[in-house]
């Protein structure tokens, strides 16, 4: 699956985007959040505070609760401050 | 209905596209319009300009959804949307919100609606350059209040008398 990363998530990690294939287990985004927090220390900079960052799955603003499976994209990001 | 949704690097002229909803249409009565404008400060502090990073084809997908929500709740005639991104400077137009209807009422709710939805679920953020140097803007509590109170079904409409 492709990995989406804007504003500081995105600067923290040095990367837009980036395609993983997550080990079988990680089920859900808030698994996968955890999973990316442990690859390296970048990561857990980025992941540090999980419960302040939100998701997409493909455009659709998800929970992190939410089921991984089938996602073509996921996106992380922090709180929005458009308009 | 017509709606216009655009998303877009260059400024934009309100009026001539507050016009161009209201055209040849003799059924609107009410046209609200919301300008966003970009200040020269953030929390007291001046700032130098601000750039609005986004995630294209989700905003638009989520622009989308929240116009056709807020033509299921109003009678609206017209809906345009322009959302820049990119760098700002203080004083310039940074999002259009137009809403047209037969009466005031749909339209001032609609374009509140529409607005409150945009600070919270439409996926920008903005980034300021003061003296300090780049800092992202925090999401503000009182947004995320403004866009809850639409949650929920919407109130019964009280016929005039």
């Amino acid at each position: 699956m492709k990995l989406l990363y804007f504003a500081w998530v995105r600067e923290r990690l040095g990367k837009t985007e980036e395609r993983i294939d997550p080990p079988a287990g990680i089920a859900t985004v808030g698994e996968l959040m955890a999973w990316l927090a442990g690859r390296d220390e970048q990561y857990a900079h980025a992941f540090e505070n999980a419960g302040v960052i939100r998701a997409a799955i493909d455009h659709r603003h998800v929970r992190s609760d939410a089921a991984i499976a089938g996602a073509s994209e996921i996106a992380f990001f922090p709180p929005m401050t458009g308009g | 209905m017509t709606t216009l949704i655009r998303l877009q690097r260059e400024p934009f002229d309100v009026a001539a596209e507050a016009a161009k909803m209201a055209h040849g249409h003799t059924d609107i009565g009410a046209l609200v319009t919301f300008t966003g404008i970009c200040r020269g400060d953030e929390d007291g502090e001046a700032i130098s300009a601000l750039t609005l990073e986004h995630y294209p084809s989700m905003a638009e997908a989520e622009i989308a959804r929240h116009v056709e929500e807020a033509r299921a709740r109003w009678p609206l005639l017209g809906v345009t949307v322009i959302h820049r991104y990119g760098r700002i400077m203080p004083g310039e137009v940074i999002v259009l919100v137009a809403t047209a209807s037969s009466h005031r009422e749909a339209a001032f709710a609609a374009a509140s609606f529409l607005m409150d939805y945009l600070k919270t679920r439409a996926p920008f953020w903005k980034e300021v350059e003061t003296v300090q140097g780049a800092a992202w803007v925090d999401a503000k509590a009182v947004d995320e209040a403004a866009a809850e109170r639409w949650s929920g079904a919407p109130p019964e409409r009280e016929e005039p008398k």
